[in-house]
């Protein structure tokens, strides 16, 4: 079957869903199984409208929930396909069951995880909720900020996902409704210069290949899967970045847009620094110029590679700031956050003395401002100047009635 | 950095108006960024949309905004909703309404002061278009009164945005931004 390229221009105004939605028309997936769920739905159902427009080869299974979307993309990968879809919030937490599944089978599936609040209450509005639901399931996790990096991290995932030394699923996350539903400019690749980038796809261990007979999703007990695990932990934590930043690498060759594990903004000579992942990150680079001419040296980092986590990266980034903000955006429900746990992690065995906060904001899909971004660093900038934290560690932004600070 | 906020029910086209002003600009070799405020908002629903346009990379993602140019685009948003709200001194109102400027601002005393441009896209958009979608002849209004570009380069743009829809409802719509462009005031 025979199927049609389209003409792009140069500079497509799209949002993040279609952006991603494009980027799976020119990976040409075989397979996308997936049941729609706000605020991800425009990008299968314009995967389904590229295949029923003859744009694409493959198939659209329409299934009865995310469980089943998951488990036929499974079922498809295992078979020896590329495979996608995407999910948000609680679609994404119907399916964790089944992403422990596609990690442990090692399947390079690509999901596009469009970030939204978690209920209850019932939120339709992006925060990192569900992000970080998934951040133990073995799957790799990448972050756009803006529709121009969740075109592109889509084409990163499948080179690294599929590479053979690795094997493990991928993610694809941008914010709901920031990135997903916000229109902006985004450079494009033609349909050969994309599909050239992916590759054909390479199976490995299919069970369509009759000639050589594979059992998957078996079961081992005490005797085996203690060591079916840790050797996914060891290819995670050895394999997986050696890979991303060549595919970083190689992709920046092909189109001069250049990707890092952490991206650092303005941090060489950097005292203070908010680290945040999504939408975040380009809005604290705004405030922190912002800063620069009122005389705060302010930086910013922000998480490319979620899963495996950054470690040395992070530490390089920090290792001269004075003074740290992490900023989760999902309710920690009991705990420091996620972020501030990481950076603190990594951060503990070396030399720094650099003053860490956390705070909890933009859950809901709550505004994050530039004035909040604005008091944050000079909070940070206070810290630094007293030589000490000088407010609680984890204290919440944007949130109405008292203000909530802990620990 | 140019702000525009678009007043809209939810099914009028604020969207569509607000993606398809963005890709026009972006020919230009402007930066652009088209959003909207949504939720679980039924057709008919209040709803906002917003545009920002930079000459260089715009990375704010606050949804925040002090607006250059305030679209409304049905008229009873005057009333149910705060129009104003987070105005500045000099930004400038373009709104749909049957009634003169004098008659809108006697009616809703907040637009006393304020730059003030009326035009009735709703009665445009029925009488061409042949219905209430009153999104395209704003943008006819908006190139009036704020003379980003030329009428013609900006209907051209808009036929290769509008090019799926059937030829009639394009010269439909593009009858509907050059009678916006004549008859604002």
């Amino acid at each position: 079957m025979a199927f049609d390229k389209m003409e792009l221009r140069d500079i497509e105004v799209w949002d993040g869903n279609f952006a991603a939605a494009q980027a799976l028309r020119q990976c040409q997936i075989d397979v996308v199984s997936a049941y729609p769920i706000t605020p991800s739905t425009p990008i299968v159902e314009g995967y389904a409208k590229f295949l029923a427009d003859g744009y694409v080869e493959g198939e659209f299974v329409m299934v009865e929930s995310e469980h089943a979307a998951m488990s036929g993309c499974i079922g498809a990968s295992a078979a020896g396909g590329r495979v996608a879809t995407a999910t948000s919030s609680q679609g994404f937490a119907l399916m964790v069951e089944t992403l422990y599944q596609a990690s442990g089978m090692r399947l390079p599936i690509v999901l596009n995880v469009v970030n939204r609040a978690l209920a209850a209450p019932l939120n339709v509005n992006g925060d990192h909720s569900d992000m970080y639901l998934g951040r133990d399931s073995g799957w790799i996790q990448l972050d756009a900020y803006s529709p121009q990096e969740a075109y592109d991290l889509n084409f990163i995932a499948f080179r690294v996902a599929e590479d053979h030394d690795v094997r493990l699923p991928c993610m694809v996350h941008q914010d709901g409704f920031m990135t997903s539903h916000t229109a902006q400019g985004v450079h494009t690749m033609d349909d050969d210069t994309a599909y050239g980038f992916v590759g054909d796809f390479k199976p490995m261990n299919d069970m369509l290949d009759f000639e050589h007979p594979v059992t998957h999703g078996v079961q081992t007990e005490e005797d085996w899967h203690f060591e079916h695990k840790a050797r996914q932990h060891n290819d995670l934590m050895t394999k997986v970045m050696p890979k991303i930043q060549a595919a970083f690498d190689d992709f920046e060759k092909l189109t001069g847009r250049k990707y890092n594990i952490v991206e650092k903004y303005d941090m060489d000579d950097a005292d203070v620094a908010v680290v945040c992942m999504g939408t975040s990150v380009e809005t604290a680079r705004e405030v922190a110029l912002e800063m620069r001419e009122k005389g705060i040296k302010a930086g910013v980092v922000g998480l490319r590679v979620v899963r495996p986590f950054p470690f040395f990266e992070i530490q390089e980034a920090l290792k001269d700031v004075k003074a740290i903000a992490a900023l989760d955006r999902s309710s920690p429900n009991g705990a420091p956050g996620m972020l501030f746990n990481e950076i603190a992690g990594a951060l503990f065995n070396t030399d720094t003395k650099a003053l860490l906060s956390g705070y909890v904001y933009g859950l809901g899909g709550r505004d994050l401002t530039k004035k909040h971004l604005t008091d944050l660093y000079t909070e940070l900038q206070a810290n630094v100047d007293a030589g000490k934290v000088l407010t609680p560690l984890q204290q919440f932004i944007g949130v109405r009635g008292p203000k909530l600070a802990f620990l | 950095m140019l702000e525009i906020r678009w007043h809209s029910r939810a099914g009028q086209g604020a969207v569509t108006g607000a993606k398809g002003l963005a890709d026009v600009i972006s020919t230009t070799g402007k930066d652009v960024q088209a959003f909207a405020f949504y939720g679980s908002a039924k057709r008919g629903a209040a709803m906002t949309a917003y545009n920002r346009v930079d000459d260089k990379p715009i990375m704010n993602h606050e949804k925040y905004m002090e607006p250059d140019y305030v679209f409304v685009i049905d008229p009873a948003l005057v009333y149910t909703t705060d129009v104003t709200i987070n105005a500045k001194e000099n930004t400038v109102f373009i709104i749909t309404t049957h009634m003169s400027r004098e008659e809108l601002v006697a009616s809703q005393p907040k637009l006393e002061g304020k730059e003030v441009h009326t035009v009735d896209c709703i009665k445009i958009a029925q009488e061409t278009i042949g219905r209430a979608i009153p999104n395209t002849p704003m943008l006819g209004a908006f190139m009036k009164i704020s003379g980003m570009y030329e009428i013609e380069f900006f209907k051209d743009s808009m036929k290769r945005i509008l090019a799926k829809l059937p030829q009639k409802i394009v010269d439909a719509n593009m009858l509907a931004i050059q009678r916006a462009y004549d008859e604002v005031k």
